[in-house]
């Protein structure tokens, strides 16, 4: 299946969020969690994953530190930061609500099983 | 596997000379490659294949670096017009545009002068129109290079247009402090002006607001060295030409005033084109000159603070003062937008606070005897225009005071910072045309 090039840019913010309220991360490990998330689905320019990081840290949602692991290269690691998470908070709800909706739509008329669920 | 690592020098060597992307970034991007190319070896692919798969997914460069550039645009301001495929054609012809709009202000200048009689005759309305002469030439020259639309233009050419039908049309009295006053903010009133057509329009943008003040500090140190450079000239010219008997001073006044109202697009043309020069030096000079003015404002807020004003306050003194917080408050603003973001606070962010609260403390100093002097003698034009000032200002260094505190302690980011002072901008500007439309009526233009 083809993921429309605008929905991927849209979910990539609340992705990389997402990914690092897991815990701290690196660019290749981020990408390679979007890939086992999405099964494959979601196809990314692995380059552009950087300047979307870059620009989380000028907003202050992560923070950065160059490290080197005890094998291999020193690499730049990303850490959310308190800011960051209410960022994803705010995101999440945004994405739900537009599940929800859509989900009632395509459920169809008659059966509106969400409407007591009003967050 | 020397092939592979060769191809990868040779990727990192194109992408280190892209636009926007510095040298922590292409580490970054090659342990990216690399991490790519290592797990697709692992998959039975060889290193060579592995290696073209990895380039593939990380995507086109020069959309890559477009992407940088947008994100860091401190980096590569000078590109404002980030399609940088259109650059080469635009710097050619730039020079032939930057000529014609500075010879057009050079004649403007030089016609006003000849029907003032300037310097023989020093009339008002010259004073009064001197900025009119010159930054509509350089609004109308950003206007051209950014290729505003029509609907950009008439949004450009309207606050000159509005300037010119008030400094003209309202009456002044004779010897009026209004009219002093107008002949001091009309140029900050119109440069704020210029800030429109230089954003292309985008004014709401905090980013191009940032190149705003940027461009200002450059264009600034452009112009003195420009200045200076035409001081010398000009004195060797006078010293050769003495002995010939040549009226020195007659050409002295063509010259000086068609060079500095030329000089003005000039410089604007050098900061955008030759912005590599200026970059190197300007961080340089806000370092230099940060901490001198930190421990000057400091020394003054203790001085002041143990002596108080006492009868030392007068008239020419406030000036000197709010003149000095003007400074410190470019001084800051030009500081904070030469500064890479996303680096942590260092020392100089240290610095930059202790002179924002000193002169904090000295606004606040001079406000409260500000005050007192008006609740003693009443509100004149003078004391208003001031005390506006001194408002603004006081409001502007307090916020700053705070973020930057908060971001020193690391419970805030220079975005915050950044942010503060990029939304507050339009509050200059506001209060500078204030003091030109609304103060003079209210005073009944005395």
């Amino acid at each position: 299946m083809h993921i429309d090039k605008d929905l991927v840019a849209a979910s990539s913010t609340p992705f990389v969020l997402a990914i690092l309220a897991e815990g701290e991360s690196y660019g290749y490990a981020i990408l390679k969690r979007v890939r086992v998330l999405s099964g494959g689905e979601l196809e990314w320019t692995d380059g552009m994953l950087y300047p979307l990081l870059h620009r989380l840290r000028r907003l202050g949602y992560v923070t950065t530190e160059w490290r080197t692991p005890p094998e291999g290269r020193r690499r730049r690691y990303y850490m959310l930061t308190d800011d960051g998470r209410a960022a994803l908070a705010d995101q999440r709800r945004q994405w739900e609500a537009v599940t929800r909706a859509l989900n009632d739509v395509w459920r169809g008329p008659g059966e509106p099983l969400t409407a007591t669920g009003e967050a | 596997m020397e092939s592979v690592e060769s191809q990868i020098a040779e990727w990192r060597a194109y992408l280190a000379h892209a636009a926007g992307v510095n040298g922590h970034d292409v580490d970054e991007l090659e342990d990216h490659l690399r991490h790519q190319i290592a797990e697709l070896s692992a998959a039975g692919l060889t290193a060579d294949e592995g290696f073209l798969i990895a380039v593939k997914r990380m995507g086109d460069l020069d959309a890559l670096s477009r992407e940088f550039a947008r994100e860091h645009s401190g980096r590569l301001w000078k590109q404002l017009v980030l399609n940088g495929d259109d650059e080469p054609g635009r710097a050619s012809s730039g020079w032939v545009t930057t000529l014609v709009f500075g010879v057009a202000a050079a004649v403007a200048i030089q016609v006003a002068r000849l029907a003032a009689g300037f310097p023989d005759e020093e009339p008002n309305w010259l004073a009064r129109n001197a900025s009119l002469f010159v930054l509509p030439f350089l609004a109308a020259y950003f206007a051209r290079r950014r290729q505003l639309d029509t609907r950009h233009w008439v949004l450009t050419a309207s606050p000159f247009a509005l300037a010119a039908l008030v400094v003209n049309l309202y009456p002044w009295g004779a010897d009026s402090d209004t009219e002093a006053l107008v002949i001091l903010s009309l140029p900050a009133v119109l440069w704020f002006a210029v800030g429109y057509p230089y954003m292309a329009g985008t004014a709401r943008s905090h980013e191009r607001r940032m190149d705003f003040v940027r461009f200002t500090g450059e264009w600034f140190i452009y112009y003195v060295l420009i200045a200076l450079g035409g001081g010398v000239l000009m004195a060797l010219t006078a010293a050769i030409l003495e002995p010939t008997g040549v009226d020195v001073e007659r050409i002295a006044e063509w010259v000086l005033l068609s060079g500095a109202a030329g000089a003005v697009i000039v410089a604007a043309w050098l900061v955008e084109s030759k912005q590599r020069v200026v970059e190197n030096m300007a961080p340089v000079l806000t370092m230099l000159f940060t901490p001198l003015f930190a421990v000057m404002l400091a020394l003054a807020a203790v001085v002041y603070a143990v002596t108080g004003f006492g009868g030392a306050f007068d008239r020419e003194l406030l000036s000197v003062f709010d003149a000095l917080l003007l400074v410190v408050l470019a001084l800051v603003l030009y500081g904070m937008s030469a500064r890479d973001p996303s680096t942590s606070p260092d020392w100089m962010d240290g610095i930059q606070l202790v002179a924002v609260v000193s002169a904090l403390v000295l606004d606040v100093m001079v406000l409260g005897s500000m005050i007192a002097r008006i609740g003693e003698l009443g509100f004149t034009p003078n004391r208003t225009a001031a005390l506006g000032l001194n408002l603004v200002l006081l409001v502007n260094l307090a916020g700053a005071a705070l973020l930057s505190t908060r971001f020193l302690t690391r419970r805030s980011t220079l975005h915050r910072l950044e942010r503060w002072q990029t939304t507050y901008l339009p509050g200059f500007a506001l209060w500078a045309a204030t003091v030109v439309v609304v103060l003079p009526p209210l005073f009944a233009f005395d």
